[in-house]
């Protein structure tokens, strides 16, 4: 052992100086050729798009809209990363959304209400609805899954069931009737300048996001050092830390360059008691709460796939199911979770999608599920299952929305809409297939 | 079988059967192992050896027959209680999950974890890059994941699985299939040094060429049914191979209930 590490530094330098100074560079950061793809990709959109809409996108109002609208797609797209790499796939999100919104708003707006007696305003209307809903998509989920795990039912057919079945479950419910409004405090989950955190506190969120990405680095370090492993070069792992940190407080920063309207700071500043000066005044939107949730989820998401035994087996099974069967993994209970997963999600981004429309419509969420894949198959996951990256679907995630959002800043027809994100969707998995070849 | 020096065998499988719908792949084969041996499971493709050290490994639940271990039965029904009997198997197809590295195959099922519950990927390395010092000292790619390793370099990989946790009776199905000669010689050496040990090792090949050096017993089986077991000293090559094809049982043979002169 002591050869083989003493050796390492001697052959990695040996093969160093055959790389170009991109080779090197890639080398030294360890940083993935396919997602600094995906970001130069994302920027060129931006900067496209804001070029051909006279300068109407990359805005702080723009942008913050941008990271609202994303979340809910972001949000199930890294479940449905994990969902892929086992070689299924779930086309019953949107549906699996739309009737546990319609189940919140109904037992938030009506039932906690008319039935339980409960006030309006009572704090736990809204912990109820949103514990109700979670419950509900982990149910469905474990339903699907158990179907799909232990009864052997392709997940395809399962799934493409469950479009139909809670779709029509959604509707059946209010018979068709949208539900509104929604409890106020439940409301906040949907962003707006009421559900944002303001600019102090988004700068602290900020700081302290960049104080764990240099902890994370150090503790990565110290751990390749307490088993003599290659170490980064020291000014990689700076790099890494300053640019980090840089697209953190600069997202920050963006955030906390968009004003409340006008008229909700009149509303404000008469409720309490202040004069509105000469110029207006300037209150910052801050981070927006389903940002926020979408980020959470993002890292506890990579967290279980790259440091638990779950998803290590979740990998492994996508790699080979054969293989992970035979050394002891008890694959279907790993399916099912992967489902149950994927359902708790689908509650989250259905909380999150309600509360911004202010309302629990039946046509919640519909056609998401192909969003939700779209996103997760841009941002790297292969088909043929075994790789995928939750970073990488939430990137897709955005990529996919900015697209949507910056045709509609262009003004393009929607079904010219539809044809532009198919075609980007087929291009993007070609070159992927291409880059997947060569590599 | 008689006149073995060791009082208990390590593994004794007896009259094992199993059936895959109306095919008995397996049909009242017995078979044993002890200490420190290498016994070559020989047959043509489809013969049941395969399917006969699977219901060992665990990947296939028997009919009939029992196993013991060390003189005990044992119950093993999936391939988590053949690894805690210390039965470790090398497939045929190696059964690695290729998109990812080596240690996290190493460990597959298995893993080190930290205090708090989360893999401990340093440590799995770590451990890693030992074990495969030991049977590569030149290999190094514990970055890639399997898929983009060489064949020799795999089966390296699946055998440091096999070995890294103490195993105390070592399954390897075509062991040498996928390889050229100078890694064949390489399998074969380990082979002789695993056997050094004290580890039982069943070698299951369709050629006898490549088994019969190593082996110290083989034990034919042709359709399901063990034909018969015969040190490698008391028959020739061509005998065992009169044995595969044809099922006649030489005189240096115990035979089993598949031999031909029963059967007729």
């Amino acid at each position: 052992m002591t050869d083989a590490t003493s050796n390492t530094p001697a052959v990695d330098r040996a093969r160093e100086s055959e790389l170009s100074p991109v080779g090197r560079f890639l080398k030294a950061t360890e940083l993935d050729i396919r997602m600094l793809g995906m970001v130069g990709a994302l920027l060129v959109i931006w900067v496209g798009i804001h070029i051909l809409s006279g300068g109407l996108f990359l805005t702080p109002r723009n942008l913050w809209n941008l990271s609202v609208q994303t979340s809910s797609v972001a949000i199930m797209a890294t479940g449905m990363v994990l969902v892929i790499v086992m070689r299924n796939i779930d086309l019953s999100v949107g549906s699996v959304e739309g009737v546990i919104g319609m189940v919140m708003g109904v037992a938030q707006a009506e039932f906690l209400i008319r039935v339980i007696g409960f006030q309006l305003g009572n704090p736990w209307i809204w912990v109820i609805a949103l514990a109700a809903g979670v419950a509900l998509g982990l149910i469905i989920g474990a339903l699907q899954g158990f179907i799909i795990a232990y009864l052997e039912v392709p997940a395809f057919i399962v799934t493409l069931g469950g479009l139909l079945i809670w779709r029509g479950m959604a509707w059946l419910i209010t018979s068709g009737r949208t539900v509104a409004p929604l409890d106020a405090t439940f409301q906040l989950m949907g962003g707006g300048p009421r559900g944002s955190i303001g600019a102090t506190a988004s700068w602290i969120v900020g700081i302290l996001a960049c104080v764990a990405v240099a902890l994370m680095l150090l503790n990565g370090r110290s751990q390749r050092k307490r088993f003599k492993f290659p170490l980064r070069p020291v000014w990689a792992e700076s790099l890494l830390g300053v640019v980090a940190c840089a697209a953190i407080l600069g997202a920050v920063w963006i955030a906390n360059s968009y004003p409340w309207p006008i008229g909700i700071v009149r509303q404000y500043a008469q409720r309490n008691g202040i004069t509105v000066p000469e110029g207006g005044l300037f209150i910052a939107h801050g981070i927006a709460i389903p940002v926020l949730i979408a980020v959470a989820v993002g890292i506890v998401m990579t967290f279980i796939t790259r440091r638990t035994r779950f998803g290590r087996y979740v990998f492994a099974i996508g790699g080979n199911p054969e293989a992970a069967e035979l050394a002891g993994i008890n694959t279907r209970w790993v399916t099912m979770k992967v489902f149950m997963i994927m359902g708790v999600l689908a509650a989250i981004s259905a909380a999150i999608a309600s509360a911004r429309l202010n309302a629990s419509t039946n046509a919640l969420g519909t056609l998401d599920e192909l969003l939700v894949i779209a996103a997760a198959v841009i941002g790297g996951t292969s088909l043929a299952g075994g790789s995928g990256t939750v970073l990488g679907a939430m990137l897709g995630a955005l990529l996919m929305q900015s697209l949507q959002s910056g045709m509609v800043l262009l003004g393009i027809d929607s079904p010219l809409q539809s044809v532009v994100v198919g075609a980007v969707l087929v291009v993007a998995v070609w070159l992927d297939t291409v880059y997947r070849k060569r590599v | 079988m008689a006149d073995t020096t060791a009082p208990t065998p390590l593994i004794d499988m007896h009259n094992i059967s199993i059936a895959f719908g109306g095919i008995r792949a397996v049909d009242d084969a017995s078979i044993d192992l002890f200490p420190g041996e290498v016994v070559a499971l020989l047959g043509h493709n489809g013969a049941g050896k395969s399917t006969l050290i699977k219901i060992l490994s665990g990947a296939y639940k028997r009919d009939s027959g029992q196993i013991f271990v060390n003189g005990e039965e044992a119950s093993i029904a999936n391939p988590r209680d053949a690894k805690k009997y210390g039965i470790e198997t090398i497939y045929q197809t190696l059964a690695l999950a290729d998109n990812v590295d080596a240690a996290a195959n190493l460990f597959l099922g298995r893993e080190l974890m930290t205090g708090w519950g989360t893999l401990d990927d340093g440590a799995m390395e770590a451990e890693a890059r030992k074990v495969m010092g030991r049977l590569n000292p030149r290999f190094q790619r514990f970055k890639e994941p399997v898929v983009k390793l060489s064949g020799g370099q795999r089966q390296s990989v699946a055998i440091a699985r096999a070995i890294l946790f103490n195993a105390r009776i070592l399954i390897m199905d075509e062991p040498t299939a996928a390889l050229g000669p100078q890694e064949t010689a390489q399998v074969g050496e380990l082979v002789m040094q695993l056997k050094a040990d004290g580890i039982g090792i069943f070698l299951i090949s369709h050629d006898i060429h490549d088994v019969f050096e190593l082996a110290d017993r083989v034990c034919v089986m042709k359709n399901g049914r063990v034909v018969g077991t015969a040190r490698t000293g008391d028959v020739t090559q061509d005998e065992v191979l009169g044995m595969i094809i044809l099922g006649k049982c030489p005189p240096g043979a115990i035979p089993g209930p598949g031999a031909l002169k029963i059967a007729a």
